[in-house]
């Protein structure tokens, strides 16, 4: 068994790109594995969190697999990259001020605490996103967790992955990979075996999270990948709203992003999830960016359960990710709501899959995808109905909307019905923001961009109702810095 | 200085040519009506002015308080002061209505160096306004124009020009399509915003609107040039002896 450590520092190279305004760095200590995958990395990450033997020899098997796994990366996805050489990556980092994390608030780092602040998610308990509680993750590791102590007197457990692995291994070993297994495709397989962080949460039975729970990611250190975790288990009758959010500093170098989500709600429970990803995107000639290779899944496993997922995709140079529902249970429902959008060269290949086995089970699906620059979206999306899943339901609609002359849009749905009873809907649309829609807005004293931003927002505001408030704000505001330089 | 002055403004769309030499001086306190037949220009005139990219202006020049119009993108021409109320006004899908008027004030608001308004003051001048044009309050909370009749689309320009209270007003045929009532309404609306330092500009196939805002001059565009202009009672003489009278007199 090796201890490999590195001491890297991080250097900030904002002068790339001024459009990105969350592309800083800190320079901070860290303490890294040195690049590259083997068996022995595995086992470093997994001794650097002092894990039961039980979740080490779960990574390795899924090492083991991925190894196997000859056809390598997925290929039919409608997007293109250099090859990456997965030996060049390094597969943990974090901040070396700290061993096993903080153990208050106040322990934090203050340059960490001082990094968080600027991109407003202040890691103490009031100021701005007071009534939310937060999961810090810089990196490989989840740097504070803000409300612990008021969530705990209600039974809920929200903490890093690795804190809930040593505190509450028999909830983690009852659903991990239990949604996504290990064996699900590359990337998964990948993340089983090297993930060093995220966050757990465990509604318990009859229980309403009285607070909006958080994870915000953030990775920092160069050529490093983030691959964290997360799994939120929805006791019976449970609810909550979960809110995801991600950045990374401007580098010239693409990095690695492959995080799994996996979500499980038993009867009556709901979970929605909802996310801003703002990933750096890369500079206007598609150099750098965040590949964000994503395997989300929800199982409405119980009876009248419910999944949403809500998105709004903004960042990453390549966004690969179809956040799907499993609805196993009777009269469950799966939701999915998504805004993609593309500028420069970025590509998005995003969707959903809905699988209905329970009987009466309902999904809706409403995909807006917005192209600009040289910018290439595509939805790809599966609606499955199997033959037990009398009286299913399906209601999609994609539309897309361009920007210019540069950019694409497809769209590829996939649909299998097996069942006679289902019913199916499927609408989708293409239109261009028009020269007409332009000139009404600038004859009222809009600016271009202005009148740009305001007819994608109006695109998009079906989705954007289906987010909590303070993120409906910050998605609006996002979309319009995403188009900037794209116009007029 | 007078408002606006036109010379010999010549403006295509395509390689059609359809101003071949306007001109006019409006000066603020004044109502102009520009009547004419179909095809004369009238549209083009009006969406010139308000800077339509459509139009090339291929001579002459538009001076707008002293200073040169067709410099102007069309956003700088609203915030100093320049509206047009739309002949087919568009729809803004997922746009509320009081969303796009309060992004135009604010717009006008900050290059005027003034600070953008409260949610709460904004909404209080916008249900004055739409009493004062009776519309239907619930049509500020839908989407800009979607499903709005056609009356009830006119109106709404009308309303946004209760509220971004212009220099200089350009109605492009406000009053086609409307009822009898629409007509009183929009009319009252147009005749509320004059005061003694703005002008408006009604560009209208009909005489009929001219029975509600009395206008101080008439012209007649024909083939894209001015070529009858007098007062209110031109507008009777044509309304009697149509246009035809004038292309006669004119060949």
């Amino acid at each position: 068994m090796v201890t490999p450590k590195v001491i890297s520092r991080t250097t900030t190279s904002e002068a790339l790109d001024q459009g990105y305004k969350w592309g800083f760095s800190i320079d901070i200590d860290s303490d890294s594995a040195p690049k590259g995958l083997n068996e022995d990395i595995v086992r470093f990450i997994s001794a650097k969190k002092g894990e039961p033997e039980w979740m080490l020899e779960w990574r390795l098997k899924a090492f083991r697999f991925w190894l196997r796994q000859k056809q390598g990366e997925p290929a039919w996805a409608n997007i293109h990259h250099p090859v990456i050489d997965f030996q060049d990556i390094i597969y943990y980092s974090a901040p070396s001020s700290k061993k096993d994390g903080p153990k208050s608030l106040e322990d934090v780092d203050p340059e960490v605490r001082a990094a968080f602040d600027k991109l407003g998610i202040p890691l103490n308990e009031q100021a701005k996103l007071a009534g939310v509680a937060v999961d810090a993750v810089l990196d490989s590791v989840s740097v504070a967790t803000t409300y612990q102590g008021m969530l705990e007197k209600a039974g809920i457990i929200f903490c890093s992955m690795s804190e809930a692995v040593r505190k509450h291994p028999d909830l983690v070993r009852k659903y991990l990979g239990t949604v996504v297994p290990y064996t699900d495709n590359f990337y998964a397989s990948l993340n089983s075996a090297v993930f060093s962080d995220g966050s757990f949460a465990y509604i318990p039975k009859g229980t309403r999270c009285p607070i909006e729970l958080m994870t915000y990611f953030r990775i920092n250190t160069a050529n490093s990948g983030q691959f964290e975790r997360t799994l939120i288990v929805a006791d019976e009758g449970s609810y909550v709203s979960y809110l995801e959010g991600c950045t990374a500093p401007i580098r010239k170098e693409s990095q690695l992003h492959a995080a799994v989500v996996e979500l499980v709600t038993l009867d009556n429970a709901e979970i929605k999830y909802s996310t801003l990803q703002n990933w750096y995107p890369g500079d206007k000639e598609g150099n750098g960016g965040v590949y964000n290779f994503v395997t989300k899944r929800g199982k409405a496993q119980g009876r009248n359960s419910k999944i949403s997922w809500t998105q709004v995709e903004t960042g990453s140079a390549i966004t690969w990710k179809y956040p799907s529902v499993i609805l196993q249970g009777d009269n469950s429902v799966g939701e999915f709501y998504s805004v993609a959008l593309v500028n420069n060269y970025q590509q998005a290949d995003t969707g959903t899959k809905m699988i209905h086995i329970g009987k009466n089970t309902r999904s809706t699906i409403v995909a807006k995808g917005i192209s600009a620059g040289h910018g290439n979206n595509t939805y790809r999306g599966l609606v499955k109905i199997m033959p037990s899943a009398d009286g299913a339901r399906n209601f999609s609609q994609c539309d897309s909307l361009l920007v210019g002359d540069q950019c694409g849009a497809h769209t590829t749905p996939y649909i299998e019905v097996r069942n006679p009873t289902a019913q199916m809907e499927h609408e989708a649309s293409t239109s261009k923001v028009s020269d007409d829609q332009l000139f009404y807005c600038q004859s009222r004293g809009m600016s271009v961009e202005d009148a740009h931003s305001m007819i994608i927002n109006g695109f998009c505001r079906s989705i954007f109702q289906e987010l909590p408030f303070e993120f409906a704000m910050e998605a609006s505001q996002l979309l319009k810095v995403s188009l900037e330089g794209t116009v007029g | 200085m007078p408002l606006l002055v036109i010379r010999d403004l010549h403006a295509s769309i395509g390689d059609q040519e359809i101003l071949k030499g306007v001109d006019l001086t409006v000066n603020a306190g004044e109502v102009h009506a520009i009547m004419g037949p179909n095809g004369s220009g009238k549209s083009t005139l009006a969406n010139v002015l308000a800077g339509r990219p459509e139009y090339t202006v291929t001579k002459g020049s538009v001076q707008y308080q002293g200073h040169d119009l067709l410099a102007m993108p069309p956003e700088q021409r609203a915030r100093e002061g320049i509206f047009l109320a739309f002949q087919y006004p568009v729809e803004l899908p997922g746009v509320r209505a009081w969303q796009f008027l309060k992004a135009a004030m604010d717009a006008q608001r900050q290059h005027r160096g003034l600070e953008e308004m409260s949610a709460r003051d904004f909404n209080r001048l916008l249900q004055e306004k739409v009493q004062q044009v009776e519309i239907d309050p619930e049509l500020v909370k839908r989407n800009v124009n979607e499903g709005f009749s056609g009356g009830e689309k006119k109106r709404n320009e009308i309303l946004q020009l209760a509220l971004l209270e212009p220099k200089l007003a350009l109605l492009d045929e406000t009053d086609s399509g409307l009822d009898i009532d629409a007509l009183r309404i929009v009319a009252e609306g147009v005749n509320r915003s004059r005061r003694p330092d703005n002008a408006i500009v009604v560009v209208t196939h009909y005489q009929r609107i001219l029975n509600y805002i009395t206008p101080d001059f008439v012209h007649v565009l024909m083939d894209g040039r001015i070529v009858r202009s007098g007062g209110a009672e031109l507008a009777l003489e044509l309304e009697s002896r149509g246009y035809d009278w004038v292309k006669e007199a004119v060949s």
